[in-house]
């Protein structure tokens, strides 16, 4: 008898499900056991993020001012994964957003609320779009690497924030810090019960929405499945590759820029240097880890906005925030592990001779 | 025309192309056995963090490269159970690797940040070669990592394409299924040449720490790792065009860092943009190239093998 491993016919729903939660209660035992081999306690670290994260309405609040910007960017990387396209891009394009949204209210210091934020969210949206198309254009004209090429523009665009923030843009009365003056009120996103969570969350449960329908219910989704999934049949029967990559970058891309514009008009309220704390990396892993499915994006979306502002409270007890960010690479690793149940099973089977 | 400014900037130029061509090395070497790895940015991270700690407490620059080299290779160590025996996808493990490595340098790189060392690598001249008008200031004036380097280049051609265990590892990237038909031990190619991969990203993230910069920074690599995935494809696969692409790469650095230190009109934010926009000008042009000469990545490379059970 030996013990092999056999492909399973169509994946199990429990299994499906098993992988995630276990692949995350398994990275906190090992981030535990990290906080301990680096001198600290863990079960008052955990204590410590879990209250920070959820332990009250403030807590939990804050939990959901940092998911909407994950919310965002990681509906705009799942929906380019469908077409096995990579956009490790969205932290550049979230930053590009920012700064064209920032634009717009600082050239408007005095502008009314109801056309100035519609026009930061449609000048956010393009900014987002357009620097991940080039990725897209080089791609899909040239084959060119999407991987590289979109990582690498997220360097360039975080040196292009930081030219204004540092320049043109400074706040004369900043003291020399690195940011902008306040927008002006009308720039300013409306928040809820007295809590910072801002309408950025409506963007991105309206984005979930119309994505789950697109994949589902339009000849654009269609080929983006079928593209995903077997892009010689997709190419046999006639569909234009060319045009779903381009589409599904500027989505993609657009979905990070209004994630930025969502940042500076709902919480930060002026551009900044350093404006993400990686949201964009972060959002790649919440789309791996709910299964490119835009609804349970949303919720995988507000537990990593928690191990975030966690990640921050821990800094009270001297660890530092990284620690979310270690953990964070033990949960993709543990769930590409898993992966491996949820396309093959183990089985026993008696050896031949 | 100043040649002492000539000479400072070209080797300065061998200097920032140097973490550049050991990455782009060890990932060619992993690539050829068939395994993308795009965790190069946080092996390298790991590798500064390690060699830089031990070399704090041991004084001994060299027990740091050998500790970098250790941690960079375990680090590839996961990317190779996760994608070699576990089949799990190439992209996504390696982008783990790199959120991991990140993660972890900056968790535990708190404890070191603004630590002078008082030992680390420094130019010694080769006796003889440094003497050699222009050439010798430039390429034999140079920190030992340096040298290495070069020998590295020269070994590991010769290793791919003159012995038989590089005949193995070609194979291995270009046709699994008839390697292992010879005997060749798929598993075991892959494993080793991805740890060796890991262990020359180790060593390239220590040569930041130990040599160019001797001090501790979060995220010193500041995309090195990605600008020597980009170069693999720019060498196609090759140590000698590496060294190459590295250098040109090592110049984009090395003038714009002058053109900020003279103090030129351009803002150093736009300077400071031109080696990730060389980096894209430049896949856009080998990857058309190769393309056209058809000469492209190893047949096998990103897709796991899967030995066909005889039952």
């Amino acid at each position: 008898m030996s013990l092999i491993l056999e492909r399973r016919e169509s994946p199990s729903t429990l299994v499906n499900f098993l992988v995630p939660v276990l692949s995350i209660l398994l990275a906190l035992l090992l981030g535990a056991l990290i906080i301990k081999l680096s001198g600290f306690n863990p079960e008052v670290a955990y204590r410590e993020m879990l209250s920070g994260a959820f332990g009250s309405w403030y807590a939990i609040s804050e939990t959901m001012v940092k998911a909407i910007p994950l919310m965002l960017c990681a509906l705009g990387v799942g929906f380019a994964f469908r077409t096995v396209l990579w956009n490790i891009g969205a932290e550049g394009q979230l930053y590009m957003g920012a700064w064209a949204a920032g634009w717009v209210a600082l050239s408007f210091p005095h502008g009314q609320s109801w056309w100035l934020i519609p026009l930061m969210m449609l000048a956010g949206f393009l900014a987002g779009a357009l620097w991940g198309l080039i990725p897209g254009i080089l791609k899909a004209s040239l084959n060119v690497s999407e991987i590289i090429t979109s990582l690498l523009l997220n360097y360039v665009a975080i040196l292009w924030v930081d030219y204004f923030v540092y320049g043109p843009w400074k706040d004369p009365k900043g003291y020399g810090f690195p940011f902008t003056p306040f927008f002006g009120e009308g720039a300013w996103l409306p928040t809820f019960f007295g809590t910072r969570v801002h309408l950025g969350i409506i963007f991105a449960l309206v984005a979930a929405v119309i994505i789950y329908f697109l994949l589902k219910s339009t000849r654009l989704g269609y080929e983006i499945r079928v593209i995903g999934e077997n892009p010689q049949a997709a190419r046999y029967a006639g569909m234009n590759i060319f045009r779903t990559i381009i589409v599904v970058f500027l989505v993609s891309g657009g979905l990070a820029g209004l994630a930025g514009m969502a940042e500076v008009s709902g919480v930060i309220h002026r551009l900044q240097h350093a404006i993400s704390p990686g949201y964009g990396y972060t959002a790649i892993i919440i789309a791996w880890l709910s299964r490119l499915n835009p609804l349970v994006t949303l919720l995988v979306s507000i537990l990593f906005g928690g191990l975030l502002v966690g990640g921050f409270s821990v800094r009270s007890i001297g660890l530092s925030e990284s620690l979310v960010y270690v953990i964070q690479g033990i949960i993709l690793f543990l769930l590409l592990a898993g992966d491996l149940l949820t396309r093959y099973r183990f089985s026993w089977r008696k050896n031949a001779g | 025309m100043n040649w002492d400014i000539v000479i400072a900037t070209l080797s300065a130029t061998i200097k920032a192309g140097t973490p550049l061509l050991l990455a782009t090395l060890g990932e060619i070497l992993a690539e050829r056995a068939g395994i993308l790895n795009l965790g190069l940015e946080g092996m390298m991270l790991v590798g500064a963090l390690s060699g830089f700690i031990i070399c704090f407490l041991t004084s001994n620059p060299w027990i740091g490269l050998l500790v970098a080299s250790i941690s960079g290779a375990i680090i590839a160590l996961i990317h190779a159970v996760l994608t070699i025996t576990l089949r799990a996808n190439q992209v996504v493990s390696g982008l783990a690797v790199t959120l991991f490595g990140t993660g972890l340098s900056g968790f535990l790189g708190k404890m070191v940040i603004g630590v002078p060392i008082a030992h680390y690598f420094t130019p010694i001249g080769i006796p003889g070669l440094e003497r050699i008008p222009f050439l010798g200031p430039i390429f034999f004036n140079q920190d030992p990592l340096v040298y290495l380097s070069y020998l590295l280049v020269f070994f590991i051609a010769f290793w791919i394409y003159q012995t038989r265990p590089g005949l193995h590892l070609r194979a291995v990237g270009e046709n699994p299924a008839a390697a292992d038909t010879l005997g060749v031990n798929v598993y075991g190619i892959r494993y080793l040449y991805t740890l060796i991969g890991g262990a020359l990203a180790g060593m390239a993230g220590s040569y930041l720490s130990l040599a160019y910069t001797p001090v501790w920074i979060e995220n010193m690599t500041a995309g090195r790792g990605w600008i020597a995935i980009a170069l693999v494809i720019f060498a196609t696969w090759d140590p000698f065009k590496a060294l190459l692409g590295s250098y040109l790469f090592g110049l984009v650095d090395a003038v714009q860092f002058r053109l900020q230190a003279v103090g030129v009109a351009v803002p150093s934010f736009f300077l400071n943009m031109t080696p990730y926009l060389a980096t894209i000008i430049v896949l856009i042009f080998a990857t058309t190239e190769t393309a056209r000469r058809r000469i492209g990545a190893p047949a096998a490379l990103g897709s796991p093998y899967e030995r066909e059970e005889k039952s």
